[in-house]
């Protein structure tokens, strides 16, 4: 038995909800979106490259790893986000269904509907009061239908957990809100036009414990209708809450590259390589 | 597969959210062409508003270039004006004359226009948003009143229209745009700069001059450039306090040329030639400003650029 001292292997998740034990080779899951070969580089400065991932349906899969080595770039290539960066380039493809995501004929903003984001800080509309911040992204969209927003609404914050705390002042301005349940609204706001891929880039690290911990029991509920992909700097967060992890890690040139992805159980316990073992176990990064 | 009769779970069914699925994904799709037709016309319209903004500096320009470039000639910069009648007169005076006032109304009004941007970027007492207020208004006041105040009270009690006259009248007419655009980029400092200098003991004037001035630096000094630009063309307050002059001075106590007051004063002239050096003057003048702007734009450029 190898000393691991830093991270409780007992917590993941993979151990403590058996049923998920079948299929549970990344290889033998669906996957919702592909990546192939993505690389991304900003003013003709590479930051990532050769980073080729599938991202699994219905489940959770977190990209871990140092400061520097492009997990958000990753994971902003998902969503065409990079489009919005001047002198950026996304190299290879990413596929979300049968859709792909670069091709010419595709337009971001359809691609985005498909595909929620939920950021670092919590961002919600400080125009716009609760109610009006989670159905946004519907009245963008065009829908007009006030019984469909109405029920979209709900939905999307008992989603998020939140639906008890505001269903009496849902036209409250959403800054009356903690950080926290402002988080969740940025949650359900991402939720309400039903994407198929939510996206979220350290969703957890401006909240306080308590409001980490609502929000990293909710995703486990979420991932049931749709596919997460999470970025985290925290490792016991990846262990509690993936299903998957990929782990990324700079190269000499600073380029970030993908040098492991597999079920977090493995990559906790038994990773492949050598590095990964390393930024694991807490002995860089 | 099972026939939907024996078939306990239908998955589609048994999503509660399929139906509402459907229902976002079917209007979005039918709402995206309407959508692109209005973010065209959006488009369209914007690119319309810009040409509108455009068509009449450019033709101002151009009108200028060709009534005015004949005028041009190494003389016409380096002369002193000829009396009306004798042709091959210059500008040299004029144009010195402009760059001393303006200079010297630059020098007056930063230390002020600066000083008070950040007492009022970090106070937010009564007294300042007065202040603030006293800024706007002046921002609002015809040039030509500063013009009749800066004679009132230079011109009268010297006894005679000066150099120095017209550039505390200008400084004036800058005072609130460089107060404003000062305060505006002071501003813009992130307060966790501002709370790292407090932190480490600073004093809240040391915290706003040697963190908050120096990160605030390309916005304060675009402010003051924009500001000369604007003094530079002003006529009206020249009129009461430098007077112009046809003759050489680079003297700060005597009456001195301006390039506005060459355009002014030949322009409303009958003689040909005396309108022609008035174009000459004017296309020097907008020159003049626009490297100034565009001088301006490249510095901040670079600046902004080291800092990140």
């Amino acid at each position: 038995m190898t000393e691991r001292p830093l991270i409780s292997v007992r917590g993941t998740r993979a151990l403590n909800n058996p049923d998920r034990l079948q299929a549970r080779r990344l290889e033998d899951r669906e996957a919702v979106a592909v990546l192939d070969d993505v690389g991304v580089s900003f003013g003709g400065v590479p930051a990532v490259g050769g980073v080729t991932l599938r991202v699994p349906q219905h489940s959770i899969l977190a990209l871990i790893g140092p400061s520097g080595s492009g997990k958000t770039t990753v994971l902003r290539a998902i969503n065409r986000m990079h489009d919005r960066t001047r002198g950026s380039r996304v190299t290879g493809s990413v596929t979300l269904g049968d859709l792909d995501v670069y091709g010419p004929r595709t337009d971001p903003v359809v691609l985005r509907s498909r595909i929620g984001m939920v950021f670092q800080r919590p961002n919600p509309f400080p125009t716009m009061n609760i109610y009006q911040n989670v159905i946004s992204g519907l009245r963008f969209a065009g829908v007009r239908r006030k019984a469909l927003l109405d029920e979209a609404a709900e939905s999307a914050l008992i989603s998020a957990g939140l639906w008890e705390e505001v269903r009496h002042r849902l036209h409250s301005p959403v800054t009356s809100l903690s950080g926290g349940q402002q988080q969740r609204v940025c949650i359900a706001r991402a939720l309400a036009v039903e994407p198929e891929v939510l996206l979220m880039d350290e969703p957890t690290s401006a909240l306080d414990p308590a409001a980490t911990l609502r929000i990293e029991q909710l995703l486990t509920e979420l991932s049931e209708r749709v596919s997460i992909v999470i970025v985290t700097h925290n490792m016991q967060q990846a262990a509690r809450v993936s299903e998957y992890c990929a782990f990324l890690l700079p190269d000499e040139d600073r380029v970030g590259r993908l040098i492991e992805v597999g079920d977090t159980e493995t990559i906790f316990t038994t990773p492949s390589d050598g590095r990964t073992d390393d930024y694991i176990t807490g002995r860089f990064g | 597969m099972t026939s939907p009769s024996t078939a306990p779970v239908d998955p589609v069914s048994a999503d509660p959210n399929a139906e509402r699925r459907a229902e976002i994904r079917q209007t979005t799709l039918a709402r995206l062409g309407r959508r692109k037709l209005t973010s065209r016309a959006a488009q369209v319209a914007c690119v319309a508003a810009l040409v509108a903004v455009l068509v009449p500096l450019f033709a101002v320009i151009g009108y200028t270039i060709k009534r005015g470039i004949g005028a041009w000639s190494t003389g016409f910069f380096t002369h002193l004006p000829t009396p009306t009648g004798i042709s091959g007169g210059g500008i040299h005076n004029a144009i010195i004359g402009t760059l001393i006032i303006d200079a010297m109304a630059t020098i007056m009004v930063v230390p002020v226009g600066v000083g008070a941007a950040l007492y009022l970027a970090r106070t937010d007492t009564r007294l300042a948003s007065t202040l603030r207020f006293g800024a706007d208004v002046l921002a609002g006041i015809p040039s030509i009143v500063i013009g009749i105040f800066a004679y009132t009270l230079l011109v009268v009690t010297l006894g005679h229209f000066s150099a120095i006259s017209a550039s505390f009248a200008l400084a004036v007419l800058m005072l609130p745009i460089i107060v404003r655009s000062s305060e505006i980029a002071l501003r813009a400092v992130p307060k966790d700069l501002l709370e790292a200098g407090a932190a480490l003991g600073m004093r809240e004037s040391t915290v706003m001059l040697r963190i908050a001035l120096p990160f605030a630096l390309p916005g304060v000094v675009t402010g003051v450039l924009l500001g000369v630009a604007r003094a530079a063309g002003e006529t009206a307050p020249l009129l009461f306090t430098a007077i112009g002059s046809q003759y050489w001075s680079i003297s700060l106590t005597r009456p001195i040329a301006a390039m506005p007051l060459v355009i002014f004063l030949n322009g409303i002239q009958a003689y040909k030639d005396l309108q022609q050096i008035a174009w000459g003057t004017a296309l020097a003048l907008i020159l003049m400003v626009l490297v100034i702007n565009v001088g301006a734009r490249v510095w901040t450029a670079r600046i902004r650029r080291s800092m990140r």
